[in-house]
């Protein structure tokens, strides 16, 4: 069977700099996967070919069909949902308001997605008219979350979601994750932090400067003497 | 450049743009309370106090209406549309056609706003696209040309002449007691504040309106969300230029018609807006009706303050809104984290 996703020899620069040195990898359906990688080694402009915020060579396929060059917002309405690090929310906006525009590829009532999400954020309820500026930063990502959500995306592309946040909101955030994952969602995660990328997920990619170097199933690269050395420092 | 400085610069282009809204402070809430008290009390003790009010609410409304447009192009574009006066002078000679051709004028007003429309989304696909990822001052230069442009159009076709249209609200007077209202002044007052209102429906509370705020706000995170930003834009350029047509139509039973009916009015508009805080739509309402109230205030009341002053008045009001709060009145303040 074919992945859901697949990329077959990604390249990307950013002016003269080559980020991505041809990135091949597939993301099955239903299952969560990670990129892992130091700084620099292309993890998020991995993410950033997909969506096409970066211009790239080589072949991008989801559900079957090629991705076509057009812009990030063709590639939303194939069903993809990228959460940028950084969070991408709309600060300016209330909380509901984000959450109307993830739904805006979508027609008919949200009204349903609205009830799924306050289920499982049920502090979005009681503040759905504050801005989201004003929101802390774990708020701010579990709103990026429930917005990606409203999308009612097939695969979910996820760049840091740990980055700031306070251990305690990491593993409410991964434990989300994992639910939406249950029910069918695909996963592609971008994490600094391995430990838990690689108890989180069940396949995953380890970058080097803009290529793969190591990939498989989490288990084994658990266990694998250079991951262990370079990334969960044990 | 190492891949980690690309990321840090990647990184600080993502923070750079952030802003913290601070919205209306108390202090000018106070002073628009005081304002509107003043207003009011001085409407109910005089009757020449109260027409003038009303009649420089009016007047204030049709900058309101243009100072709205600028600030729609601008949130989303970020330069001041200098061709803003005349793209609606253009809409006001189109609407004069519709009459001559035998249109009433209400179905006359109604058509030329969707040809408004149509007329700024074109010129948003056709003259600024090309050149809106250059550079500000490109955008700027363009709308600078349209300005031109429109104006020889409009004088080539129309004629430089006086032209005159049907009054759309007639000349009668109504009286509330001592008070003598201008219908028209109730009339341009009445359909500037509803295409406002219209439009901040359509902004706060549809798809489209929010899918266009979003767009102006943050492109990029837009088209994560699937928003078509390009075509967003367009509809921006639509929606101002329908406003400028609102605002030329209810100027010409004062100005009448002429190619530079709206020029003095977009310096009228432009202080408003600044005085509104330049990225504020409610600021650029408030302000016009302040402006408006204003300038015709102390034409009444300020011996020196002849009809020759009034441009001059408005470049004062211009420059110390800049000196004092360059923020404007309802204005984001812009907080650059570095």
């Amino acid at each position: 069977m074919a992945a859901l996703l697949e990329l077959e020899d990604v390249r990307a620069r950013y002016g003269p700099v080559q980020a991505l040195h041809g990135v091949s990898l597939d993301v099955e359906e239903g299952q969560i996967v990670a990129i892992l990688g130091a700084n620099g080694a292309g993890k998020t402009t991995t993410l950033r070919a997909i969506s096409n915020t970066v211009r790239r060579e080589g072949g991008i396929r989801f559900a079957g069909k090629a991705v076509g060059r057009g812009g990030p917002d063709d590639v939303a309405r194939l069903g993809i949902a990228h959460v940028p690090e950084g969070r991408g929310t709309f600060a300016e906006l209330t909380v509901l308001e984000n959450l109307r525009l993830g739904a805006h590829t979508r027609r008919g009532s949200i009204k349903d997605d609205l009830a799924r999400v306050s289920a499982y954020f049920p502090w979005i309820d009681e503040r759905r008219n504050q801005q989201a500026g004003t929101l802390s930063g774990g708020e701010q990502q579990m709103l990026a979350l429930a917005r990606a959500f409203m999308q009612r995306p097939r695969l979910l592309m996820l760049d840091e979601p740990s980055l700031g946040l306070a251990p305690r909101l990491v593993t409410e955030i991964f434990r989300i994750i994992k639910d939406l994952n249950e029910e069918g969602l695909t996963v592609l995660v971008v994490e600094q932090n391995a430990h838990i990328a690689l108890q989180l997920a069940q396949t995953a990619y380890v970058l080097e400067v803009g290529r793969v170097a190591l990939s498989g199933p989490s288990v084994e690269l658990q266990q694998h003497e250079s991951v262990r050395r370079s990334y969960l420092g044990y | 450049m190492s891949a980690f400085a690309r990321k840090l610069q990647a990184v600080a282009q993502t923070r750079k743009t952030t802003t913290v809204s601070t919205g209306a402070s108390l202090p000018v809430i106070a002073a628009l309370v005081g304002i509107a008290v003043f207003l009011l009390v001085g409407s109910l003790s005089s009757s020449i106090f109260a027409q003038q009010t009303v009649a420089g609410l009016a007047q204030g409304a049709v900058f309101g209406s243009l100072a709205l447009a600028l600030v729609l192009i601008y949130r989303a574009t970020e330069v001041i549309n200098f061709a803003q006066g005349e793209m609606a002078m253009a809409m006001t000679y189109v609407g004069y056609q519709l009459t001559i051709w035998g249109l009433s004028y209400w179905l006359a007003f109604a058509l030329t706003l969707v040809i408004a429309f149509v007329f700024g989304v074109a010129v948003q696909l056709i003259v600024i696209r090309p050149v809106q990822h250059r550079s500000v001052i490109a955008v700027v230069i363009v709308t600078v040309g349209l300005f031109i442009l429109t104006d020889g159009v409009v004088a080539w076709i129309w004629g430089a002449d006086l032209k005159f249209m049907a009054a759309p609200f007639g000349n009668q007077v109504y009286h509330v007691g001592s008070v003598a209202f201008a219908r028209q002044d109730l009339g341009v007052l009445l359909v500037s504040i509803l295409s406002v209102i219209l439009l901040w429906l359509l902004f706060q509370f549809t798809k489209i309106g929010l899918a266009m705020r979003a767009a102006a706000l943050r492109p990029a995170a837009a088209s994560l969300v699937g928003i078509r930003v390009n075509w967003m834009l367009a509809i921006g350029w639509g929606l101002a230029s329908v406003l400028g047509a609102v605002a030329g139509l209810m100027t010409e039973p004062t100005q009448f018609l002429q190619p530079t009916m709206m020029q003095a009015i977009l310096i009228y508009a432009f202080a408003a807006a600044v005085l509104g805080g330049l990225e504020s739509p409610a600021g650029a309402v408030i302000g016009g009706l302040l402006l408006g109230v204003f300038l015709n205030l102390t034409g009444q009341y300020v011996g020196f303050v002849t009809s020759e002053l009034r441009l001059p008045a408005a470049f004062v009001v211009l420059l110390v809104v800049l000196v004092v709060k360059p923020n404007g009145l309802l204005g984001r303040k812009q907080v650059r984290r570095v």
